[in-house]
């Protein structure tokens, strides 16, 4: 608390070193060593759970608003980024089966129009209209959490929960329908749209001189977050978090509890959308069967495992989870053999049971997951901080 | 009027077999305030349980027995998941349920390696018989009198017995009651056995009608289980168990028509009103904030 | 007590890092040649990529080995379960490719085998769909190729099957909704069988729901002459099992997916009428349904991933035939890169037990006629109907 007002921490910074250090990192790996490792996989898979589990964080745990809606916000923001970048020339081909696409606008194609559409000017649009895309996203993202909002924010606790759950699953049916297939594609998969891959710079030969594939969703997500934070950290976040802590007494205070609610749920809505368009880049496929509850509760148990209301708990938690539920559990599903004696329980399936079981430990044994409601910046002031105490 | 018949019989069919569940769901939330989101799989488990029991052992024997292992599964379910964190807010015991939910499937994903079960063939009960030229399973008949028959059952245990007054008292005040002497662990566990072998009895019932068990068989029907509680008013045993057979003749309705797509959708739409129209359900009891 | 557990979970990690070394640690004196297996093991799909996978392994026992210019390599086989699942599909692959595999096999399911193409693109490795039926696996990229039929044709013959067999006219179709593969066919089916002038009523359920009876009642009051549900197993055996219960008097159609002894087993002692469309029955090649049976009989894993019984699955045929041609294909490029065999599988032609494969231009197998199939519910085994080319 001390150091908030001094302007930046030391914690702050040292932070900020570390993901300035992952970021170097990244991009130093991704070029010398195996592009396909599964370590740049889990990277970018990891990159964008992170923020889309910081954005459930600031719900949950900022504002104490308990809301399973994520899968369903980054739904929309997925397609919307999907249907507004995939290239004029192949959309015919993606929605076939519905006698060619609604409608034939791309944000990408539109701007190449404009800039051009080869080297660094074709480079440029792509960008621009990822960009551009991802923004709208969100937004569409905010607008329907508005809607939703104004009816469901009057809930308490675990009725949201439920109902916000339902609202996701009800999107979810909205886009499978095949009388919107001109638009969503119905149940096909929308695909051919600028994926992470295609950040790679290349040069004039089409050979890939510098791969940024791992760094750009770092980079994103890392935006992302930190307007999260300033947020958090600014006096709307600290309404949020009297909210969280008692509303009665947060109203008593004067916080306007509706407004509060609803632009938290909104501004989480919203990122949650770039976090969806993100995750379309990632799985270079957009299918609305994939953003089930399951996926909400996915998002959910690293948030818990991070520790709610830690926005650095819930970025390790998500980069920790993903590695061990798709690389480094993997093994798990294979027979394993210890001096030529078959080892039982290896089998199919054995990964996910081991892994749910560690889960049920950390929920139980360790309830304030891996940074409890601190910051990795915390961790650093706090020798400074007892050194503060022992002055006084 | 064949099809009218059949769509309302298979809807009360399935609406019953909702309610058993949805029992389970509304008598934790009364007591625990909890929403138990691995009733559903339990539920599943149970069915899994059979499957693999019947096969080795005659149906007089693997019923009770699966019966028996289920209440068994909730009862411990109950003591390492949720008794640790008695004390702890809301949000973590949920988050516990789900984490349960999650575990329940895994691990039925494990043992059946993925494949589809078949449920046993349960003779009596899965024999077909035609009504006003309608053709269904014995249990459809069955199912609704049997809910009522539980109902009327657990209703005359909660109002006349000593454990039944204890868990209203509970479900009133947790705390007062716990200085009252009310031995709140006993009370919770039997409100978990009770839950846990209506879940039984209610997935022998399902599974005859929709003979195919999967890992995820239990996420949906508990999902609408749930939204019949809050439907029906959460804490009320008849409110949930008419809750129950509103959606589940809705939805076998809505799914003779056009819309078939948005049956689920509908569920959850009708979760959506009732809780902003009405948030206490058909029949719940106004409940006060305390500062 | 938190410092117990504590200990056990690091302990736990420990063993779980030693068993993982000495499953890499291997002796290091032959030359191997990894073929990834991209199959869903867990998930929707978990039954049918089991018995793809069960196809690829048994082929891999018969011939374990490849040469390549004189030197003989030993051919290993590298999995990763993609759990039927677009999400999981990516790190699936990464896996593969990280592993260094020369080609990869599957999926099962072409959602997921869309959701990975690009993995595989960008590694420049050639992946061969075994039984992924959807368009848009091949379309539009040079390294996807697959050995069986494609949707449309698929959607086509049995539409025109329904016509010639039952004279059918009025039609219904039942998916499961957000379903590629379910959703494809039906339309597929839809505009062949209209064109034949035919009257199509069609519908989807939500996922993971279980009750059919109110689908089946309402194709039964709209006097419907077939019942089509090119739908996942877990669902078929719903299906068939509630159309019994119902006595419905209209035959069931299906696509390759039904074609399982699971599905079977639920047809089984009923009188449904159950037609499925399929790459391969049982008899076409005696040589290979003797020998699958026999290692599925001798071996314990084999036959619980088969459903319990010697009954052989056509994917499980299609797994066999695909791992021999990726062998012809590495035959062919003389090389373990993956560059060289890419470049050498569109020209590679194959006589295969499900028929000969070769590709076309796309990287799609010519095919001209799909097996179909017919549930003996008496016997409980599948009966060869009829050889359908689609019109």
């Amino acid at each position: 608390m001390l150091n908030e007002k001094k302007g930046i921490s030391r914690g702050a910074i040292i932070t900020l070193m570390i993901v300035l250090v992952v970021c170097i990192l990244t991009i130093v790996l991704e070029n010398t060593i195996n592009p396909n490792s599964l370590l740049f996989t889990v990277i970018r898979k990891a990159a964008v759970y992170s923020l889309v589990a910081v954005t459930m964080n600031l719900l949950n745990g900022f504002t104490g608003l308990f809301s399973l809606g994520q899968a369903g916000f980054m739904l929309l923001g997925a397609y919307t980024y999907a249907i507004l970048t995939i290239p004029t020339d192949v959309r015919d081909s993606i929605y076939y089966l519905f006698g060619g696409a609604g409608f034939h606008f791309s944000t990408v194609s539109f701007f190449e129009g404009i800039i051009g559409d080869s080297g660094v000017a074709g480079f440029i649009s792509m960008i621009l209209g990822v960009l551009i895309a991802m923004l709208v996203g969100g937004i569409v993202a905010a607008i329907v959490a508005y809607l939703i909002g104004l009816p469901v924010l009057r809930l308490k606790s675990d009725y949201l929960a439920i109902a916000t759950l339902g609202f996701a699953e009800i999107l979810r049916a909205i886009f499978q329908w095949d009388k919107l297939g001109k638009v969503t594609n119905g149940a096909n998969a929308l695909r051919g749209y600028p994926t992470f891959a295609d950040f790679n710079i290349k040069n004039a030969q089409g050979i890939t001189v510098l791969r940024l594939s791992s760094f750009i969703p770092i980079l994103f997500a890392g935006i992302c977050i930190l307007i999260i934070i300033l947020l958090i950290n600014s006096s709307y976040g600290r309404a949020f978090k009297a909210i969280r802590d008692d509303e009665v007494a947060a109203e008593a205070m004067g916080i306007n509890l509706a407004k509060h609610k609803m632009m938290s749920f909104i501004i989480s809505s919203f990122f949650a959308g770039v976090g969806g368009a993100l995750f379309a880049m990632f799985a270079s496929t957009v299918q609305a069967k994939t953003f089930t509850s399951a996926m909400t509760y996915e998002i959910f148990l690293i948030v818990v495992i991070g520790g709610i209301g830690s926005i650095s708990g819930s970025c390790i938690a998500s980069f920790l989870y993903i590695a061990c539920s798709e690389w480094w559990l993997r093994f798990l599903d294979n027979t394993q053999y210890i001096n030529g004696n078959q080892l039982p329980l290896f089998k199919n399936g054995f990964r996910m049971v081991v892994f749910s079981v560690v889960i049920m430990i950390i929920v139980l044994f360790f309830r304030t997951g891996m940074m409890g409601d601190k910051e990795l910046s915390d961790l650093f002031n706090k020798k400074r901080r007892k050194k503060v105490k022992a002055d006084e | 009027m064949e099809f009218a018949v059949s769509q309302i019989l298979s809807g009360i069919s399935l609406g019953g077999q909702y309610a058993l569940i949805a029992i389970g769901y509304t008598m934790v939330y009364g007591i625990l305030r909890l929403i138990n989101f691995a009733h559903g799989d339990v539920f599943m488990i149970a069915g899994v349980l059979m499957v693999y029991m019947s096969a080795s052992m005659p149906l007089y024997i693997s019923i009770p027995a699966m019966i028996i292992f289920t209440v068994l599964l909730g009862f411990l379910i109950e003591r390492a998941a949720y008794k640790p964190l008695r004390s702890a807010p809301r949000m973590s015991v949920m988050i516990s349920a789900i984490g349960v939910s999650y575990l329940l499937q895994n691990l039925a994903l494990y043992i059946t390696g993925g494949q589809p079960k078949t449920y046993p063939r349960i003779p009596w009960i899965s024999k077909t018989i035609t009504i006003f030229g309608a053709r269904t399973h014995v249990v459809t008949v069955v199912t609704p009198f049997l809910v009522i028959a539980l109902v009327l059952i657990l209703t005359l245990l909660i109002d006349k017995t000593k454990i039944g007054i204890a868990m209203r008292a509970v479900s009133k005040d947790f705390e007062t009651s716990q200085l009252m002497g009310v031995k709140i662990n006993t009370v919770i566990s039997v409100t978990f056995i009770i839950g846990s072998f209506l879940a039984a009895v209610g997935s022998v019932l399902y599974f005859t009608n929709y003979p195919t068990v999967v890992p995820m068989s239990g996420a949906m029907p508990g999902l609408k289980a749930f939204v019949a509680a809050v439907f029906g008013g959460i804490g009320s045993i008849p409110g949930a168990v008419i809750g129950a057979f509103i959606i589940g003749i809705c939805e076998t309705l809505i799914k003779g028509t056009d819309y078939a797509i948005f049956s689920d959708a509908f569920t959850f739409a009708l979760l959506i009103i009732i809780l902003v129209v009405k948030p206490t359900g058909i029949f719940g009891e106004k409940t006060t904030d305390k500062v | 007590m938190k410092r117990i557990f504590a200990l056990a979970l690091a302990f736990l990690m420990i063993v779980c890092c030693f068993t993982a070394c000495s499953g890499g640690a291997k002796a290091n004196d032959e030359k191997v040649i990894r073929i990834g297996v991209f199959e869903p093991a867990s998930g929707d799909s978990g039954a049918g990529g089991k018995k793809e996978t069960l196809g690829v392994q048994y082929a891999n026992s018969q011939v374990p080995t490849v040469d390549i210019n004189g030197e003989t390599y030993k051919v290993e086989l590298v999995y990763a379960d993609n759990g039927s699942d677009q999400a999981k599909a990516p790190a699936a692959a990464a896996e593969l490719v990280g592993k260094n595999v020369a080609i990869v096999l599957g999926s099962y399911g072409s959602g997921v085998s869309i959701a990975a193409s690009e993995t595989f693109k960008n590694a420049g490795v050639a992946a061969l769909g075994i039984t992924c039926t959807n368009p848009n696996v091949t379309a539009g990229n040079d390294h996807y190729f697959r050995i069986c039929f494609l949707d449309p044709f698929q959607g086509t013959v049995l539409a025109n099957f329904a016509t010639d067999k039952f004279g059918a006219k009025k039609a219904y179709c039942l998916g499961e909704l957000g379903n590629e593969y379910d959703q494809g066919l039906i339309s597929f089916f839809t505009e062949a069988f209209e064109a034949a002038g035919g009257k199509v009523i069609a519908d989807s359920f939500p996922t993971n729901n279980s009750d059919f009876t109110s689908y089946i009642n309402k194709a039964k009051s709209e006097g419907c002459d077939v019942f089509f549900c090119p739908v996942s197993i877990a669902y078929s055996t719903q299906i068939i099992a509630q159309a019994a219960a119902q006595k419905v008097d209209f035959p069931i159609l299906g696509s390759d997916t039904l074609d399982d002894n699971m599905v079977l087993a639920a047809a089984k002692g009923t009188d449904v009428k159950l037609y499925v469309s399929t790459f391969y029955a049982e008899g076409g090649n005696a040589e290979f349904d003797a020998g699958i049976k026999e290692y599925i009989n001798a071996n314990a894993d084999a036959k619980t991933t088969n459903g319990g019984d010697d009954t052989i699955s056509a994917v499980t045929a299609m797994g066999y035939d695909a791992y021999f041609v990726a062998l012809e294909a590495i035959k062919a490029a003389g090389s373990t890169s993956p560059e060289a065999i890419k470049a050498a599988l569109p020209s590679v032609t194959y006589k295969g037990v499900s028929g000969d494969i070769a590709f076309d231009e796309i990287g799609d197998a010519k095919r001209d006629t799909a097996y179909i199939k017919t549930a003996d519910t008496a016997a409980g085994a599948w009966a060869f109907e009829t050889m359908q080319k689609a019109k």
